[in-house]
């Protein structure tokens, strides 16, 4: 579950390369094949676990929900956010862009939307994501995206007739009607 | 006409607001609600404002009902996961509750029980895309059906003035996305900056598909100015306006706010796309009538 109390953090890799590693780090048949290695081994998934989870708490000061949103938010975590908001700002950020909570940081929306809008990408921020599966708590988000499983967590289209519903990502669950 | 049915038909609505009291008695609602009746469309009930704990939005919403005006129940996500949100928003429609406004809500910090857990299980955006297909697809997000679905106006709030602000009108984009179909913005002070913001909600079509209500506040004393100024969250008083209502002797502050809340309704009235304006009075109910008589408004009679 949740180690961590939500704090808003700088990430420490550029936007540059952040997106270059995105295009890298891609899932691929080969990345898709060994993913699914990691995880059948006892050993390798925890030890591969804690490997992303220093790594991404170091870089994003990541809490490890399991559904990773960095790539559509300008590598910078939503869930530093006290209200740990993915669907963008709250209303409360102050004039200097500072977090409403913690005035001496600077709120992750409008750090995501600097980083996201500096690199073209602006329109990520118009996505929609879904809820939350607070199963997914320490769960390994990249071996989670390279077996498929983080597909749907958002969306472009959640249109009034015959748009996408909002809790696609049942994992363990029949989809909804 | 509900305000629904008002919006639908083009008319300018007027929205006002009631915070529930600190105690286990719906008496002052219904006091607040005998004087906005006459002059309101409907009037917001504050589910536990600032976050500090007060009586129940939805006992306020029907208490306001009882008192013959609509009401319209905010709902945080502050307090509740998805399975109580969820089923308030059953219990509302079932006790004849219509209108629903979806907020993230204060952050515990800063109301009286600063030690308690912040829930935040969905965000606005998906709370309203959640009670949305309540409503249109009759499921919870479990996919269980609903029998009967449940009928909703769902509204939203959002901020013109706080960063990043070439993102506020997108921002308000997924809400209608998912499912606004009206919106009550923070305090205009700076209608140019709220202009601005328009305009960009008119260039995304958001003001055909939602309809806006710009929030307008009326200052009754220094100490309310400073405390809006300072201690309510995203809220910008620009210089000119807080040296205006700081110019008057301290005894003319609540006249001069109404002066200024009547002018702001007559300048955003006229602005192309905006739908309506929502009061934010303070406890200061009895100065509503005085004020849309003073912005040319029609009165609108029930």
């Amino acid at each position: 579950m949740t180690t961590s109390l939500p704090i808003p953090a700088h990430p420490r890799l550029g936007t540059r390369l952040a997106y270059r590693l995105q295009r890298v780090l891609r899932p691929r048949p080969g990345l898709s094949w060994l993913s699914a290695r990691v995880e059948a081994s006892g050993l390798a998934r925890p030890l591969f676990t804690g490997v992303e989870r220093q790594a991404k708490e170091t870089l994003f000061g990541c809490r490890m929900c399991g559904q990773c949103a960095l790539p559509v938010t300008g590598y910078v975590c939503p869930m530093g956010c006290p209200k740990e908001l993915r669907n963008g700002p709250c209303g409360g950020v102050g004039a200097d862009g500072g977090c409403e909570v913690y005035p001496d940081r600077r709120c992750v929306w409008v750090e995501a939307y600097e980083r996201a809008a500096s690199q073209g990408r602006a329109a990520d921020l118009r996505l929609l994501h879904r809820p939350v599966d607070h199963r997914r708590w320490g769960e390994s988000s990249w071996l989670n995206y390279w077996q498929g499983r983080d597909e749907g967590l958002w969306t472009a289209v959640a249109g009034d007739a015959g748009g996408e519903g909002p809790a696609r990502h049942r994992y363990g669950l029949q989809g909804g009607s | 006409m509900s305000l629904r049915e008002r919006l639908a038909a083009g008319g300018f609505a007027v929205t006002a607001e009631i915070s529930p009291p600190r105690g286990a008695s719906t008496g002052p609602i219904t006091e607040a609600a005998a004087l906005l009746r006459d002059w309101v469309d409907a009037v917001n009930v504050t589910d536990n404002q600032g976050s500090n704990v007060r009586l129940a939005s939805w006992a306020g919403s029907l208490a306001t009902l009882a008192a013959g005006l609509e009401p319209v129940m905010q709902m945080t996500c502050r307090d509740r996961n998805r399975i109580a949100l969820q089923s308030d928003l059953l219990g509302a429609s079932a006790l004849g509750i219509r209108n629903v406004l979806v907020m993230t809500g204060d952050h515990p910090k800063f109301g009286d029980h600063p030690e308690a857990k912040p829930v935040f299980d969905l965000d606005s955006v998906q709370l309203l895309w959640t009670l949305r297909h309540m409503r249109d697809q009759g499921a919870l997000l479990s996919g269980r059906p609903l029998n009967p679905p449940p009928d909703c106006f769902l509204g939203a709030v959002e901020n013109p003035f706080a960063p990043p602000a070439s993102f506020r009108a997108e921002r308000l984009g997924k809400k209608v996305d998912a499912g606004a179909q009206f919106v009550q913005t923070q305090y205009v002070f700076d209608v140019a900056v709220f202009a601005r913001w328009m305009a960009q909600v008119r260039d995304l079509g958001l003001h055909e598909r939602c309809s806006i209500l710009a929030g307008v506040g009326a200052v009754r004393s220094r100490r309310g100015l400073d405390f809006i100024r300072d201690k309510v969250p995203g809220v910008e008083v620009p210089d000119d306006v807080y040296r205006r209502l700081r110019a008057v002797p301290a005894d003319q502050t609540a006249a001069e706010g109404a002066r200024l809340a009547a002018q702001t309704i007559s300048e955003l009235s006229a602005i192309e796309g905006v739908a309506g304006v929502h009061l934010l009075m303070a406890g200061n109910e009895q100065a509503v009538a005085g004020i849309l008589d003073e912005a040319g408004l029609v009165r609108h009679g029930r």
